[in-house]
């Protein structure tokens, strides 16, 4: 394997260790603020021993989070450093406001939501919690709109003069419409995670007839929670759904394998076998409408088809060779007028010519046939999308049926009522975190082979280091990441089986903590 | 002056900042987990040590983070050069920092002797190799690095992962220890009684007289190094591109900026007196707090005293020196570099505002009374 092919799997490995924890910090710091806002209003020690023991399972996560989140922001610099040179000028910035503004917020406040029960009182607590659990979510919102930029590269140009992108319009880059949609699609998925991890151990209590009193509460809040979380989750996914769109149709088209333009409105495709070579999809149920509805929400617009999409791109890498080509003239003479404004005009599509770089390293020498390759690889790979997409989809809808049939229950007080749901609940627990994980699968894969869409290939982005140090540092990864998971999961369940009991204090049964004074 | 000129020096100090932000506020942690073996005896005085950070490690590892996040954003192509340079350095750095996190919070997890021995020796490392690495990288960085780049600004990095350990960056690596350990030391004699801080108190003034051996020693060798000059440039606000430029190297080029500024002595100077006061007022006993500052101090004045000493230059290159990163070649857009200021100034005081209401609610000693109280939720 090549130093690209290592730092990719490099990159996708450490970035789907890292969400393994992410979702649950996400949705479990909301939780926390729930059950103590409960415990303060109604002043019941239940909820605050519920806050304590979900909390201490929230540290051990929360730990791995914090730790596995540095190699990412580290891995910009180490294994994509033309990246970090090409885009840092745009895509460092909401990184940096993502530690200033969120990750401050959650990690300073995390040490007094565990070190605080007696310093502070109960309303300086729940605001502490409350304020870990915002940290948490603005940290999403940022690291969200640094991806959504990857996606959908607004608000910047390419400078000749630095050979990099430079933000022209940082608004834009806020409010870029694949930001908002994937930071709310994100965030409700990390809800579900939460909620999920929630009920599942609480089923796990109820099917041993232990710790009855905290884990029918836990579960009614989960299951609510939930059932609010699947359903966002499935229509914001809608949203981003239609956002890539308009945005990226070249992923749209690959995760549905509509390799030829349909008639308005497009038919959607429920399962087929997607063949890449052929450029056809064999046995395929389709449901007429459903994708032109979903896609465009009209009946009249029309969802490009992957081959029109490829000679869409075969134009703009023609485009990209005239920009390259002017730019090579502008930097030998900055001063030629024919050249800037031939530069000025194709400059949009110099991304497109880069993608030459992998058949052709001087671009404008290009032949027909390295053309016509560069185009298709502008495909990513369509049978891998189509199959994870319906995966994930699959799996949000499972999850709005049993959060459902989990708050029904809760609100007729049967939750115990039929053990075999309950073991649903708790076979279910991995469940949201491989939707998760396919979610980010779509999204990342089906961006190639561009890191950042149209504007610079893959290929292109990584450091100039020794394939052998990248080789070396994806196998220190896997072990070291190994052994961390093993102890995680190891301590995960110790906590679980030992249950709540074990975690409080025993002057506090001894209603010692309420003559404690404050400091 | 032009705007572009001044946003690329208040960032320029703001990076500064932020380095001595992550060597005080990360370094004190880092200092704690190094004095863990050399002075916790039982496992109860081990666990009075680690409960001093408890609470704020995880802040504090956020300088860190930003640290990381403010390069990349205000100056993307020396985030390139020295992180993908410093290509197995980094990933070591990355290591030990994962190590620590997980140690504070599994170590308590079980009783076992051995299972607290592992996470001992974790924390241990995860303190030692980042103050060690961070030490070795101000070395390289001050004895330039073996970089170039392409006509598409394409960096390419012709040395070792072994190459970085040369006899000056080693010594550096050494400083940078023995400042953090002095530093932990501090936090510790805060924060804890007794044996304990008898023990930190000894090793906080054996460290303090390292450093301020080493810092003269390096400087002194420093003096001999080679610096690099500016001889041509494009402009103090033109656009970013390290090409294009002229830069000569010469012997003792890294004393240049004091002779040409003597008012710049104040950082090495701060560096001494700081270091000196620190030790003293350790040993008095008296005042544990103020020898914390005065070690903050003291390390300002060293990150200090590198800054000073390469200015204009943040990453001179010893390969090409017409390569080299300085901070008009290698900052943001100007854009870029407002929106950030922007940011900071509203969110800097913010952070500073709640980090010290969290170190006021949390004031006063740990003690062994406390960890018997929350033995199951204390680490």
């Amino acid at each position: 394997m090549d130093v690209v092919e290592l730092s990719r799997l490099q990159f996708g490995l450490t970035a789907m260790y890292h969400f393994l924890f992410v979702p649950l910090t996400l949705g479990l710091s909301v939780l926390l603020a729930i059950m103590e806002s409960i415990y303060v209003t109604t002043g019941r020690t239940v909820w605050r021993d519920m806050v304590k023991f979900w909390g201490t399972l929230f540290g051990i996560n929360f730990a791995m989070g914090v730790a596995t989140g540095i190699t990412m922001e580290f891995q910009f610099g180490t294994n994509w450093a033309y990246y970090a040179h090409y885009v840092g000028d745009i895509f460092g910035a909401p990184l940096a406001i993502e530690g200033l503004m969120a990750f401050f917020l959650e990690a300073s406040f995390v040490g007094l939501f565990f070190f605080g029960w007696r310093r502070l009182n109960k309303i300086q607590h729940l605001v502490v919690t409350c304020l870990v659990a915002l940290g948490t979510n603005l940290s999403a919102l940022w690291i969200l709109i640094a991806n959504g930029w990857m996606q959908n590269p607004v608000g910047a140009r390419f400078n000749l003069a630095t050979m990099r992108m430079e933000v022209t319009d940082f608004s834009a880059v806020l409010f870029n419409p694949v930001a908002q949609a994937k930071f709310v699609h994100t965030v409700s998925a990390g809800y579900v995670t939460g909620s999920m991890f929630v009920l599942s151990i609480s089923a796990f209590y109820l099917l041993r007839g232990r710790n009855r009193g905290m884990a029918i509460r836990s579960m009614t809040v989960a299951a609510s929670f939930g059932l609010a979380s699947a359903l966002s989750v499935v229509v914001l996914g809608d949203e981003s759904g239609y956002t890539a769109g308009l945005n990226q149709k070249m992923k749209i088209a690959a995760i549905e394998a509509a390799w030829h333009t349909e008639p308005a409105p497009a038919s959607f495709t429920i399962v087929g076998l997607p063949d890449m070579a052929a450029h056809e999809t064999r046995d395929a149920i389709r449901v007429p409408w459903v994708l032109g509805l979903i896609a465009t929400r009209s009946l009249t617009g029309t969802v490009a088809g992957i081959d029109d999409l490829v000679a869409i791109s075969t134009q703009r890498i023609q485009s990209g060779m005239l920009a390259y080509q002017a730019m090579l003239a502008l930097r030998a003479n900055p001063t030629d007028a024919t050249a800037r404004a031939a530069f000025d005009t194709h400059v949009e599509d110099l991304g497109y010519g880069l993608l030459l770089k992998r058949y052709t390293p001087a671009v404008v020498d290009a032949t027909p046939a390295q053309i016509q390759a560069a185009s298709w690889d502008t495909v990513p790979a369509v049978p891998e999308l189509f199959w994870t997409f319906r995966a994930m989809v699959g799996l949000g809808f499972y999850f709005i049926a049993l959060f459902g049939t989990m708050f029904w229950q809760a609100s007729k007080r049967q939750l115990e009522r039929r053990p075999w749901v309950l073991r649903l609940c708790l076979w279910s627990l991995p469940l949201p975190w491989i939707a998760a994980e396919l979610g980010w699968y779509v999204a990342e894969v089906g961006r190639q082979p561009w890191t950042i869409d149209g504007v610079l290939p893959t290929f292109l982005s990584v450091s100039s280091v020794p394939a052998g140090n990248v080789a070396f540092s994806l196998a220190g990864f896997v072990v070291f990441y190994s052994v961390l998971a093993v102890v995680e999961l190891f301590l995960m369940v110790r906590t679980v089986r030992r249950g709540p009991e074990d975690l409080i204090e025993l002057p506090e049964l001894l209603g010692a903590a309420a003559s404690t004074p404050a400091e | 002056m032009s705007e572009y000129e001044f946003f690329r020096v208040l960032w320029w100090a703001l990076l500064g900042v932020l380095l001595i932000g992550i060597a005080v506020m990360d370094g004190f942690d880092l200092g704690t987990a190094i004095l863990i073996p050399v002075a916790g005896r039982t496992d109860m005085e081990r666990r009075v040590i680690i409960n001093t950070v408890g609470p704020v490690w995880e802040g504090n590892q956020v300088w860190l983070i930003l640290g990381g996040g403010a390069i990349f954003a205000a100056f993307p192509p020396l985030y390139a050069v020295a992180f993908s340079g410093f290509y197995l350095a980094m990933l070591l750095l990355l290591c030990s920092l994962i190590l620590r996190p997980v140690g504070f919070k599994f170590r308590g997890k079980l009783a076992g002797t051995r299972w607290r021995t592992i996470w001992d020796v974790a924390l241990f490392l995860g303190g030692l190799v980042p103050a060690l690495v961070y030490g070795v990288a101000f070395g390289n960085v001050l004895q330039g690095a073996p970089f170039r780049f392409d006509d598409m600004l394409r960096m390419s990095y012709e040395g070792s992962f072994w190459g970085l350990f040369s006899p000056f960056a080693l010594l550096c690596g050494l400083l940078s220890v023995a400042m953090i350990v002095l530093h932990g030391a501090t936090w510790l004699a805060c924060k804890t009684e007794g044996a304990v801080r008898d023990r930190v108190r000894l090793a906080g003034t054996i460290a303090g007289l390292a450093m301020l051996a080493l810092f003269v020693v390096g400087g002194i060798w420093a003096s001999r190094l080679d610096g690099w000059t500016l001889q041509s440039f494009a402009g103090m606000d033109a656009p970013s591109n390290p090409l294009g430029q002229h830069v000569v190297r010469e012997a003792g080029g890294l004393m240049t900026n004091y002779t040409l500024a003597p008012l710049t002595m104040a950082a090495p100077l701060l560096a001494l007196a700081a270091a000196v006061a620190a030790v003293l007022l350790l040993r008095g006993a008296r005042h544990p707090v103020l020898a914390f500052v005065c070690s903050g101090l003291s390390i300002a004045g060293v990150i200090a005293t590198a800054g000073v000493s390469l200015f204009p230059f943040m990453l001179p290159s010893s390969l090409d020196p017409n390569a080299s990163l300085t901070l008009w070649n290698a900052s943001s857009s100007l854009t870029t570099l407002i929106v950030m200021t922007i940011v900071t100034a509203v969110f800097l005081p913010v952070v500073l505002a709640y980090t010290s209401w969290i170190y006021y609610v949390l004031r006063g000693p740990v003690t062994e009374a406390d960890i018997a109280r929350d033995t199951h939720t204390a680490y």
